[in-house]
């Protein structure tokens, strides 16, 4: 038995499950090819069809942004949300479960190790928009674009680490669900579009449901600073990182208390495991 | 002293998912008592055994007692802890393999794969690597260490297993069937090394489920058969086998006897029970000893040399464990392998 502190074995959880999707991702060269190409090529779709449509060249901007925020947004949904389902499925999850360590810790593991994954694709989308399509950012107020994006991605993971607890128990029907919810997200957070036109039409519980998906504010926000055009956010982007934060500690509270209560229940009902 | 495991009346009732509902069967139990009071003591330092036909519960046993499962009734501690209450501190001292699990992530090397797991458990890497090279080269698989664990065999896989078990350094080990899908040469090896690590650390303990009569009999210092979530006999191996009140059994074949001869035998001290049959060919008599023990056999021997018999094979057969299996459970482990 091994005498370790709780918060140093939390991080080398966090770090030795974050390193299959990492060096995973260098093992995989195809990997670039579908994870970086591919969505460029639909961005680009995205700006071809703005320009046809003789939309202010703000927008063009607006979608390469969102393009960005997108690639963490698959990788929640696709990577995050049914991840612990998969674990089971693979035998894993007894084996977490039966550690010293925590699922949370484990939970945010993945989520690190998705983070850089996304990044790369980020990092590409954005490069593309500034050589390919001449977006032009403005950098006056980068430390608050930082702490915006730093923001999003802990409310955004929480999200996905809340969704990955609840999934545990429901499986596939529960992905299901999540996929269909999944095109209307890109709708719901104005990925392609700002998201203060979509506040001004749809109804208020619309409007709700769209700030709960922490892609919203956080992109909103980094439009607004990253962007400055004729077109307004939804709120200044100081309430909207206080909003974030909000939505940061409701969903890291919510998976931490899930998770708990989905271990215990598997216990009682004998599924952490499939049996075979 | 404290036990490393106890069992107090556990049992456990699963719920049965029956796939479609049969309306009209609606007598049909919907729960299935896999464990069924089962109380046992292990102290520290015994390697351990359960065996049992498929279905027995031993699983469900060892997933009680590793946490991953609530027991329905009674309770269980792991060295003094509670397995449900203080989940946390039994998860810390304990691991568990299981025989054919499939864990591990496919692209990482099987070194990396230790690591990681030995993460879990706090262990610092570079002593992790240092224990993950030690374990490899033991079960002989260093050759195997910077391969992709995709691309193992399952013998190979279930070595790497094995090594997982071990990198923590557990106070209390779990073996589900260690040795399933090993050949003979390497469960040979993974038998030799757990009974090596107990040797030199003696406040360890090993529990372990296993199919293989044999090797439950040269592994275990105490092993308890179950059959239907009941524990129906728990000893040692050799009290076991006396279970059957049967003594040892030797088989002697011997030329130049008459009936005389034999009836001196059977007179001889410490015999219990001696039958004879006659192979007219070879002009041999084959014996049947039923001993007290074994120190009779010296003066059956005496008597037979002395009646001018001479001795052409001698043979002993103790009872087996599959014997004992099959008195206590009313059918052969290994028809369940058949199956
Ligand atoms: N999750 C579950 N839900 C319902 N029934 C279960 C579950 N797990 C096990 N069982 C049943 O409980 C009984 C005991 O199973 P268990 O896996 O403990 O047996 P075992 O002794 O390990 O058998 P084997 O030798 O085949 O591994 C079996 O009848 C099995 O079908
Ligand atoms: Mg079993």
């Amino acid at each position: 038995m091994t005498h370790v502190s709780p918060v140093a074995l939390f991080f080398r959880t966090v770090r030795a499950r974050a390193a299959p999707r990492i060096w995973g991702m260098k093992r995989e060269p195809s990997w670039i090819f579908l994870e970086v190409m591919v969505p460029i090529v639909s961005t680009t779709a995205f700006v071809y069809l703005y320009r046809s449509l003789h939309a202010p060249e703000a927008y063009i901007g607006f979608v390469i942004l969102g393009a960005v925020i997108s690639a963490y947004w698959l990788n929640v949904v696709w990577a995050m949300a049914m991840q612990l389902h998969w674990e089971k499925k693979e035998g894993m999850l007894q084996l977490y479960v039966l550690s010293p360590t925590s699922l949370m810790a484990v939970l945010v593991g993945m989520s690190y190790g998705g983070i850089i994954m996304a990044s790369s694709r980020a990092v590409v989308t954005l490069a593309a928009g500034i050589w390919l399509f001449d977006v032009k950012l403005s950098t006056n107020e980068l430390p608050m674009v930082f702490l915006i994006f730093g923001v999003t991605l802990v409310a955004l993971y929480g999200l996905g680490m809340t969704l990955s607890s609840l999934f545990l128990p429901w499986g596939r029907e529960a992905w299901h669900l999540a996929l269909a919810f999944h095109e209307p997200a890109f709708f719901l957070t104005g990925m392609n579009f700002p998201l203060s036109k979509l506040f001004s039409t749809v109804p208020g519980i619309i409007s709700f449901v769209s700030a709960m998906i922490p892609v919203s504010f956080g992109l909103d926000a980094m439009r607004q600073l990253l962007l400055p055009s004729k077109i307004p956010g939804v709120f200044a982007p100081s309430t909207e990182l206080l909003a974030l934060a909000g939505l940061a500690v409701l969903f890291l509270v919510t998976a931490y208390v899930a998770l708990q209560r989905m271990e215990y229940k598997a216990r009682v009902e004998a599924s952490l495991t499939l049996r075979g | 002293m404290t036990l490393a495991i106890k069992t107090d009346h556990v049992g456990r009732i699963y719920k049965k998912k029956s796939p479609k509902r049969k309306a009209a069967s609606g007598a049909e139990p919907r729960t299935l008592t896999a464990l069924d009071g089962v109380t046992l003591e292990v102290p520290k330092g015994e390697l351990f055994g359960l065996l049992g036909p498929n279905g027995a519960g031993k699983t469900t046993l060892i997933k009680i007692l590793t946490t991953l499962l609530t027991p329905s009734t009674g309770h269980a501690e792991v060295e003094g802890f509670d397995v449900v209450r203080n989940a946390k501190q039994v998860r810390e001292r304990i691991n568990m393999v299981s025989g054919g699990e499939t864990s591990g992530y496919g692209l990482l090397t099987v070194r990396e794969n230790l690591w990681m797991f030995a993460q879990f458990y706090g262990i610092p890497t570079k002593e992790a690597y240092r224990r993950a090279d030690a374990l490899l080269e033991t079960l002989e698989l260093s050759h195997m260490r910077d391969t992709r664990v995709s691309g193992l065999s399952t013998g190979e896989r279930q070595r790497m297993n094995f090594c997982r078990g071990f990198i923590t350094e557990p106070n209390v080990l779990f073996l589900d069937e260690p040795t399933l899908g090993l050949d003979v040469n390497i469960a040979r090896i993974t038998r030799s090394f757990t009974r090596r690590w107990l040797r030199e650390h003696p406040d360890r303990t090993v529990l372990l489920t296993t199919h293989y009569m044999a090797e439950a009999d040269e592994l275990c210092d105490r092993i308890a058969i179950i059959d239907h979530g009941r524990v129906i006999a728990c000893d040692t191996p050799v009290n076991l086998k006396r279970l059957l009140q049967r003594q040892p059994i030797f088989e002697i074949t011997a030329g130049g006897l008459d009936a005389t001869n034999i009836a001196e035998m059977r007179g001889t001290r410490g015999v219990i029970q001696l039958t004879e049959s006659f192979e007219p060919a070879a002009g041999h008599h084959i014996l049947n000893f039923i001993l007290e023990d074994e120190s009779a056999l010296p003066a059956v021997v005496g008597v037979l040399a002395g009646t001018g018999g001479h001795l052409v094979t001698l043979g002993k057969h103790e009872p087996t464990l599959e014997d004992v299996f099959v008195k206590l459970v009313g059918r052969s482990l290994k028809e369940d392998i058949a199956e």
